[in-house]
């Protein structure tokens, strides 16, 4: 029997059922971004994935941290009985801009071949891109699922300004866990701010999530690139070096001297952090910066800095661990200008081997 | 073309094919063509020239009609009016320099309204000059072949097409310090010079039937045609067109949506993810070994198929709904035993036009001639026919010594399987009497027949013959 179709019919079924799928995609909320095909069929990634020119980078910024966490090394690695897991949390800088997987502050550690407690130390690289206390503290809660024995804490000023704490997409498009280390960890976030972005119904559609799903079967195709290079940012021949000349100007973000004030910076960010690490040994460094000899260095220290607001932050940081008992430590001057590259926390494959044996003495005394 | 323009073209066709159907079909089609060839029309750095490339499109188009045309045909009243419609729409698009707001329909804004008068001013001149050379048709027809060429060459060519961004930018008096071969981009010409090539032949040989100015127009710049084919013929073209469009049937609409549907997906779901991980000159230095080499040699393998007939199927749809049934333009090539059948399947209307306009005639001529009073042996007539005609749809795509050695490559593999075929054929059928010795022979044909197109793919995916043999060393693990 010859069954005769009807295009409307078949449109509006096709249109029904897509809408369906919707609405059940909505209120069930699969978790699809747990599923990756990192550590199965890829190798994991080496560093969160991040990257502006994804075609070229092989890499992208997605927002979803299940599927971020997912995508890195760190998700399959089983912990040995003798491995002496360290995450690295921080900016850019920790992530390493300009730098090699194996140049950066994680991979020098790895490459050191370091001993502590009798176990291998093992460094995974946490850090991110954007500059925020609060985006550190959301990645250290999920870093803390896998069992670190100790917790470096790469920061520096930039990150501490209230209104930098949701500047970061990756806190911004996360709001629930933001709730959540508020709700747990005493995290403070104000209910009405404007820099977060809230998941409607409709955003959880599959249309409305269409770009965060998107992002997650980039990411995952980009682990063909991935595996087949080595390759997860571009490295340009050439880039703009770190300002050194300066303008005569002693503004940080709002502040005016002669007071840097507390109120102005999201300590209670960096308080939270300590409760997420609880137990796990944590290591707070306040990072390495150029100091700069060009035009008004009288003035600034480099483009982030001025230099009484930087010397503030130093005192207020160093009453604050002795205050707490946090374990602190301050490297602000530990490298020459000339191992920056283009920007003042920025360090070059030399610069960071030199960071880190200044830390590899600090990571082994961690076990005495 | 963006997904949005396919939509809204799509939607144009749908509403015309279905609500207005045979009601102003061939003006709709006619105006919606000439509208579409300024739409597409990339952004040029040349100030203006991205609409005075659409406008040079059309003049080409007309100036090709008029020689092509029969007596008849040419003195037709509509073709005045047709004239008025096209110079209507144009300068109704370059009246939108004074709208306030973005340019929608142009690339950028248009230039001033002087010129286009002044253009067509010109352009009735040389018209009016023409009807005093009609008798020299035949001349007129081949210097017109060997001018479309040129202007193909002038595109094709990096160094050539640097030279006409360069003396673009004289012309309008732009600063000379960023040329690039690149700025200077005419969409479609390349489909554009083979339809009208294809009709100045055709009247050359006698077989072009008459045709009015606005039925050719539509032919050339058909607009779900016009970017990515097919290359349609004149006329079966114009039968579709003269055919009176009856609203479309169930079985129409279905075809029609499940073709573009499935071109849809194939374009921007399927190919559009594999171009994230196909084989580039980025990447081709990156990959560290060799069996990653062939992942990206797949993916690239499969996203040009993918890409191009996801195109197709979208031409084939749209024009579907207005009546116009679109010839097919790929039928699973890679799953094609061998090399010639691969070309008969792959970009077929591209490899119909080839062997209509080169190599047929190419092979009679070898046929009829004599070195040293003998025949030339059948193996060389081969060889050279099938090198010639795969190096000239190299060039086709551009003028490259890229795109030479692909040509090469196929021209040479075309040959070898049919010098194999000959040696194994009686051979091979006498083997594969049971269906799992044929099966046997199609998988393994089939498999050979799509890594060595695969290989081929490696020197039309870059662009310097250097990386290209890079590239396949580290294919075979030599690097």
């Amino acid at each position: 029997m010859n069954q005769i179709i009807k295009p409307l019919n078949v449109l509006i079924k096709g249109l029904s059922l897509f809408i369906i799928l919707n609405f059940l995609f909505a209120a069930w909320q699969p978790r699809l971004e747990r599923i990756s095909a990192y550590n199965v069929v890829f190798p994991g990634r080496e560093r969160l994935p991040f990257g502006e020119k994804s075609a070229q980078a092989y890499n992208l910024s997605l927002f979803d941290l299940d599927a971020m966490f997912a995508s890195h090394v760190i998700h399959r690695e089983v912990k040995a009985d003798d491995e002496f897991r360290v995450i690295l949390i921080g900016d850019s800088s920790v992530w390493g801009t300009l730098l090699k997987p194996e140049e950066t502050l994680a991979g020098q550690l790895n490459v050191a071949n370091l001993s502590a407690c009798g176990k291998k130390v093992r460094a995974y690289n946490l850090g991110y891109p954007t500059i925020s206390l609060t985006k550190d503290v959301m990645l250290l809660s999920f870093g803390m699922e896998y069992d670190p024995d100790l917790i470096l804490w790469m920061t520096t000023l930039e990150a501490f300004p209230i209104e930098k704490q949701t500047a970061s997409p990756v806190v911004a498009k996360n709001e629930e866990t933001l709730h959540r280390l508020g709700g747990r960890y005493g995290l403070e976030v104000e209910a009405d701010n404007p820099g977060l972005i809230q998941k409607s119904f409709w955003k959880n559609t599959i249309i409305g999530d269409q770009r965060a799903l998107a992002d997650i079967i980039r990411l995952q195709l980009y682990g063909v690139m991935w595996a087949a290079t080595g390759v997860d940012q571009i490295y340009p021949s050439d880039y703009v070096p770190a300002q050194i000349d300066l303008a005569a100007d002693e503004k940080f973000h709002e502040a005016e001297p002669p007071v840097l004030d507390m109120k102005s910076l999201a300590l209670n960010a960096l308080e939270t952090g300590v409760r997420v690490a609880a137990e796990t040994a944590l290591m707070i460094v306040n990072e390495p910066i150029l100091i700069s000899s060009g035009a008004n260095s009288n003035i600034r220290y480099n483009f982030f800095y001025p230099r009484w607001a930087y010397d503030q932050y130093r005192g207020m940081m160093s009453a604050l661990s002795e205050q707490n008992n946090w374990n602190y430590v301050d490297l602000w001057d530990a490298i020459p200008a000339d191992e920056f590259t283009n920007s003042a926390i920025h360090l070059t494959p030399e610069g960071e081997a030199l960071l880190a044996e200044n830390l590899v003495p600090l990571i082994v005394e961690m076990c005495k | 073309m963006a997904i949005t323009q396919i939509l809204i073209a799509a939607a144009a066709a749908f509403f015309w094919g279905t609500v207005m159907r045979e009601r102003g079909r061939a003006w709709f089609l006619l105006a919606a063509s000439v509208v579409v060839i300024f739409w597409l029309q990339p952004a040029l750095p040349m100030r203006g020239f991205d609409f005075w490339i659409p406008v040079a499109t059309l003049i080409i188009t007309i100036f090709s009609w008029y020689i092509t045309a029969n007596e008849e045909a040419r003195r037709a009243g509509k073709n005045r009016f047709v004239i008025a419609v096209v110079a209507g729409i144009v300068l109704l698009l370059n009246l939108t320099r004074y709208f306030p707001v973005t340019q929608i329909l142009t690339a950028s804004r248009p230039p001033q309204i002087e010129i286009y008068f002044a253009i067509l001013l010109v352009s009735g001149l040389a018209f009016l000059i023409l009807t005093r050379l009609a008798k020299f048709n035949a001349a007129l027809l081949s210097i017109s072949v060997i001018a479309l060429i040129l202007i193909f060459l002038a595109i094709k060519i990096p160094a050539l097409t640097y030279w006409v961004s360069y003396g673009l930018r004289v012309l309008v008096g732009q600063s000379l310090t960023e040329v690039k071969a690149l700025d200077f981009r005419w969409l479609g010409f390349s489909y554009l010079a083979f339809r009208i090539i294809h009709t100045m032949r055709d009247r050359q040989m006698g077989r072009l039937p008459a045709i009015d100015l606005g039925e050719y127009i539509t032919f050339v710049i058909f607009f779900p045609a016009f970017t990515a084919g097919p290359i349609d013929r004149i006329e079966r073209f114009i039968q579709d067109l003269r055919r009176p469009l009856i609203a479309p049937g169930n079985d129409d609409l279905l075809i029609a949506g499940q073709r573009f549907l499935v071109g849809l997906f194939k374009k921007f779901v399927v190919a559009d993810a594999l171009a994230l991980i196909a084989l580039n000159d980025t990447n081709a230095l990156q990959v560290n070994a060799a069996g990653w080499a062939w992942i990206l040699l797949y993916a690239y393998t499969l996203q040009i198929y993918f890409d191009f007939s996801g195109y197709t199927d979208i031409a084939l749809g749209t024009s579907r709904l207005l009546g116009i049934h679109l010839p097919e333009n790929f039928s699973s090539p890679y799953l094609k035993p061998n090399l010639t059948q691969f070309w008969n399947n792959w970009h077929m209307t591209l490899t119909q036009w080839f062997r209509a306009y080169f190599f047929n005639p190419v092979t009679r001529w070898l046929r009829a001639l004599r070195v040293w009073k003998r025949p030339l042996p059948m193996p060389i007539m081969i060889l050279l026919t099938q090198i010639a005609t795969m190096l000239l749809i190299g060039f086709w795509h551009g003028v490259t010594w890229n795109f030479a050695f692909w040509g090469l490559w196929h021209g040479l593999g075309l040959f070898i399987h049919n010098r194999w075929n000959d040696l194994t054929r009686l051979r091979a059928a006498a083997w594969a009497v049971t269906p799992l010795r044929q099966t046997i022979l199609n998988v393994s044909g089939a498999l050979l027949t799509f890594h060595f197109v695969a290989l081929g793919w490696v020197f039309f995916a870059l662009s310097s013959p250097m990386t290209s043999w890079q590239v396949i060393l580290k294919l075979f693990g030599v690097r």
